[in-house]
Order: structure tokens, then sequence, then C-alpha cells
């Protein structure tokens, strides 16, 4: 049994009974705890349903007086997003789910495969392959976002010069597309590990049955190991989903003006130095911002951990 | 049929199915190969190439004018630049400030928190997902929640005076000495719950067997964990550290959404120095050798501990 399993499913251990004193502190300072944790949220949403002068002129604490919406409204399809975009983080948002469904399915595809090979059909030096790949997880982004940018950059130019050539870029330069490719080759080392540990634990017995019944490599992937992947599946692709949802670095970095991410766009809306700093709605905002991944969070919340979990120790 | 037709093919039969054999030898690795290019060339030959450019004299853009150690000898006498202080001597600092209070309040919090959560309470499935969330939010998120908070004009500040404290003070976040303690508070809030979350699955990993007997011994809560149960899960705080030192390292976005864009880059990390100098001042060869410095600490730290981890697996 995994560590994350622990903690999701085991039952909390039989211990000697505390005293009452004992007891009542506990509870109060976990209840302390989840108030502490819960705080920002609840201020959060609060203030994006009060109307502007009741922030600045009220208390945080205090329950909305006049119940408004138009915040989310404005945040949606109004605010000003950096210096001329008027149209609110609606078409931001979007941005973000184009990059992250095909960015989350590819990796996790080439993850489950990278798994299954350096598990199943091991070679000499799959260690140090492996081992390489690991160490990509941990590489602070900085030490590669130059020579990316040049790349990019490079390839944008060869788009420009398809386009003129076939009249199609094959996508080369889009915004979008660099951001996908970006997420997917830094996400490889996550996703291998995953896979590679669950399908260390898969009985290696029924792959060298399924090898003389004359089942081929990609047979045996697609019939008996991927039917059984499921649990972690889930795990890698809402650890990949937060991940690339909640990068900041890359897309302000590779994706600038109408093309930026979500998180970008936040920050752009956030930290604009113009006019009245619209509290209501930056909040607003950066709860639609944190929707996915908390949504996420509270429908496969065990899951989650457990991802998270294997990408920090041994799943 | 003549002799020469027969030869050629037998000759082809020969190399039919040693061709199919050879492809099916090396089919796995062939699936494994692009993915592990893709790391080789955008992890590994991009962390190169920003040491190849950390000793050039970039500017605005990439050159090959070599120019030896110039760049990493200024960062060196920035080092110890302190009246004024330099931007480097900042980020130092509060790379040290920052990164020490994260990691001890996030050790600190996690296993007091898992401690409490262990007592056989009830209401533990509601209380672990409270602690948990934050970690589904980003890092611009969680810093425009903190930032409201802890705004003197509209936050905790406001809310205490309204209700009598009016003595209270609380303007850390427009205080440029203070900033990078904000910038601490929302990490800690951020990833606090994640190391509850790694100490719990160690505590739960612990022998019951070996308690009882503590127990049975006459150890009160206190010794048992102090001298028994602690000592056990020793190695979930290695993961955590390792885990904790590299999000302090990278961390990026939390500095520049908690401060508003790091004004006077009072609350300046390497990370937010390596962003500034290589794309807003042009000064990519200053850029990249922080950017190297950056990934050699966070070499310093992974690389046994990735080391340990393979051997342990060869076990």
């Amino acid at each position: 049994m995994s560590a994350a399993d622990l903690v999701t499913s085991a039952p909390p251990r039989r211990r000697p009974g505390h005293s009452p004193t004992t007891r009542i502190v506990i509870y109060g300072l976990l209840f302390l705890f989840a108030l502490v944790y819960l705080v920002p949220l609840v201020v959060m949403v609060m203030t994006s349903l009060k109307p502007l002068d009741e922030v600045t002129g009220g208390n945080m604490f205090a329950l909305p007086r006049h119940l408004t919406f138009a915040p989310w409204s404005m945040a949606w399809g109004e605010a000003r997003i950096g210096v001329s975009d008027t149209r609110g983080i609606s078409g931001y948002f979007f941005n973000s789910v184009k990059m992250v469904v095909p960015a989350v399915l590819i990796s996790t595809l080439l993850g489950a495969l990278n798994g299954y090979v350096l598990t199943k059909w091991s070679f000499p030096g799959h260690k140090l392959v492996f081992g390489m790949m690991l160490f990509a997880c941990f590489i602070p982004f900085q030490s590669v976002i130059i020579p990316m940018a040049v790349i990019l950059g490079m390839l944008g130019r060869i788009g420009v010069n398809l386009a003129d050539l076939t009249g199609w870029s094959f996508g080369l330069g889009n915004a979008t597309v660099n951001l996908v490719i970006v997420h997917v080759i830094y996400g490889l080392g996550f996703t291998t590990l995953f896979f590679r540990n669950y399908y260390a634990a898969f009985p290696s017995e029924l792959i060298k049955a399924a090898m003389i019944d004359g089942a081929s490599f990609f047979q045996i992937f697609r019939r008996i190991l991927l039917p059984n992947s499921t649990p972690i599946i889930i795990v890698t692709v809402i650890y990949q989903f937060t991940n690339i949802w909640n990068d900041f670095l890359f897309g302000s970095t590779f994706a600038a003006g109408d093309t930026a991410p979500m998180t970008v766009a936040l920050n752009n809306l956030v930290n604009t130095s113009t006019g009245v700093v619209e509290y209501n709605v930056n909040m607003a905002a950066a709860i639609i911002a944190a929707a996915p991944t908390l949504l996420v969070y509270v429908i496969a919340g065990r899951y989650f951990v457990r991802g998270l979990m294997a990408g920090a120790v041994k799943g | 049929m003549t002799e020469r037709e027969a030869a050629t093919a037998m000759a082809r039969r020969k190399l039919g199915p040693s061709l199919r054999g050879w492809f099916q030898d090396w089919l796995p690795r062939l699936v494994l190969a692009p993915s592990f290019l893709l790391v080789l060339v955008f992890v590994y030959g991009f962390n190169l190439w920003t040491l190849f450019l950390s000793f050039t004299s970039s500017k605005a853009f990439p050159t090959t004018n070599l120019i030896g150690f110039t760049n990493y000898l200024r960062l060196w006498n920035w080092t110890f630049e302190t009246d004024p202080p330099s931007n480097w001597y900042t980020a130092l600092v509060n790379m040290g400030l920052f990164g020490g209070l994260y990691i001890f309040f996030c050790l600190f919090l996690g296993l007091l928190l898992a401690i409490l959560l262990d007592q056989k309470i009830r209401g533990e499935g509601i209380l672990r997902p409270i602690y948990l969330y934050p970690l589904a939010l980003s890092f611009i998120v969680t810093g425009t929640a903190w930032k409201l908070f802890l705004d003197p004009r509209i936050g905790l500040e406001n809310a205490l005076h309204d209700w009598g404290w009016t003595s209270f003070h609380f303007d850390w976040v427009v205080d440029p000495k203070m900033m990078i303690y904000c910038v601490a508070i929302a990490g800690i809030w951020q990833s606090s719950g994640f190391v509850m979350a790694m100490f719990l699955a160690g505590l739960r990993g612990v022998d019951g067997e070996i308690l009882k007997a503590a127990q049975i011994d006459g150890a009160s809560t206190y010794q048992t964990y102090r001298r028994i149960v602690i000592p056990i899960i020793r190695p979930v705080f290695f993961s955590a550290l390792i885990v904790l030192a590299h999000m302090a390292i990278k961390s990026y976005d939390l500095v520049l959404s908690v401060t508003g864009k790091n004004p006077g880059g009072a609350a300046e990390l390497p990370s937010t120095f390596m962003y500034s100098y290589t794309f807003t001042r042009n000064q990519m060869a200053i850029g990249s050798a922080s950017a190297v410095i950056m990934l050699m600490t966070i070499a310093a730290i992974m690389v046994p501990y990735i080391y340990s981890e393979t051997r342990e697996q060869n076990r």
C-alpha cells in the first residue's frame, strides 16, 4: 500500500484516551487552524459579492449588505486586462482550456508509454534514462527559459515561412501551441515517474503470458496495462491539469497579449497601475481562475493528494 | 527459378524475420526515444546553453562573444554590496529569509497538524480537506487573496480597527522592509497543508505494535512521538524538505502577486532577479548566470536525493 493510500483510506489509529482538557485543546487547535485556512477564501467570496464602496468603506469580514453579482459579470466579460483589452477574462479562461487539454492528454499518454517501457521492457541503462528524466522534474524553469524563448522564436519564423509557402503555418508560432509543447516537455518527467512507479508493481507474469500468446508490444499495452491503469491515469491527469493550469512563468514568458493564459490575465488585471482598484472584480476573477482546480479538488480530492504525494515522495 | 533468383529469395527470407526481430527488440526503446530525446535536448541541452550564455556578453539578444567569468564576478561583487544594497544582495537575503521561514513553518505546522489529526479525531474527513485546499490554488490566486487580506486600508488592519482595536497596526504588505514576510505568510498558507498530508501518511505508516509496546512501558504520548514516532518518520522530513526547498527557490509568481509586481525590488528573490535582468533590463548574460546559480543550488539538494532514491530501488 502506498503512502498516499494510507492517508486516504487508513482509519485513525486507536490511541489511549486523552483527558478531557487535552481533547479540548486538540479540538480547539484544529478548529482554529481550520478557520485560518478558510478565512482567505471566505473573504474572497464575500468581497466578490459586494459593491465597491462596501469593500473600501466596510469591514472585510462583514456579510454583503447589498448582495451583487455585478463584479462577477464584470470580471468575466468587461474588466480591463492589461492596457487595452476590456473584454474581461473569459477569453483568457478559454486560452487556458485550449492549452491545458492537449498538454495533459499528450503528456499523460507519453508518460504511460515511458513507464511501460521502463518497467516491462527494461534495457541496459534504463536506470540512467529514468534518473535523467527524474532530475528533469526538479530543474528550475528559469534555467531553460532563455533557450526556449530563442527556439520558440525560431519556430515562429519557420511558421511564418510555411504559411507563406503553403498557406498553413502548421501551428508553429501560435502561443497556445507553444505552451502545449513546453508543458508536455517539462511534464514528461513527472508523468513518467507516476506511471513507472505504478507499473513497477504490475505483475510481469501477465505480460509474459501475453507475449507467449503472441501479443505485440502495443497490444499488451492497450489490452492489458491501460485497462488496469485507471487510478494512476486519474492521478496523473489531475496533477498535470493543476500544474499546467496554475503555471505562470511559462505563460507570461511565451504568451503575450490576447493569447495569454488565465493566470497571466489575472495578474494583469489585479496588478494594473491605472485607475481605482476594483477589489470585488479582482476577487471574482481570482475565484474564476481558481474554480477549475478547486472543482477538481472537491470532486477528486483524494486522488489529488495522492498525485501530489506521488510527485513528492515515491508513490 | 534460376540459381540467382533462389539466392535472393532466400536472402530476402532471411532478412525479413531478422529485420522484424530487430524491430521487435528495439520497439520499446524507439517508443521511449522521443521523450528521452526531448528531455535530453530541452532540459540538459538547454541548461548547457544557459550555462554557455552566462559566459558571454549577451544583452537583449544572445551572442557568442565569450567574456569568461565576468558575469559571475559581478554577481559575486554584488553579493556584498550592502550600501545601498544591490538587487542581487536583496535577492539572496530575501531568499534566506523567505526560504528559511517558509520551510521551517511548513514543516512545523505540517507536523503539528498531522499529529493533532492523528489523535482519533472526529471529523477528520472534514478538517483534512480544509487544510489542503489552498494547494489547489495557483500562487497568483493565493497572492491575490493575501494581498487583499493584508492590505491595511481594507484588510485585517481595517477590520480590527472597525471592531474597536484602533491601536492595531499591520501594514507589512506596503512596507518594503516587511514585504518578504508577507510573501512567506502566503506561501506557508498555501503549502503547509501538503506537508501535513505527507506527515500524516508517514504517521499512519508507523507500525502500531511499536506504539503499543511503548504504551505498555508507560511512555506518555509526548514521549512516544518524541522518541519513537518522529525518528521513524525521518524520511518524510527529508522528502518534505526537498519539495519545499525546490518550491522556495523556484517561486516567482507568489512574489509578483502578493506584493503587486515587486515594487522597487523590495521582495526580490533570485527568481525575480533572473526574470527582470533577462527580459526587462536586457542583461541576458547576468540573468543566465543567476539562473545557473539557482540550478546549482537545486542540483546540490536534488542529486544526492535522486541518487539515494535510485539506489534504494536497487535493493
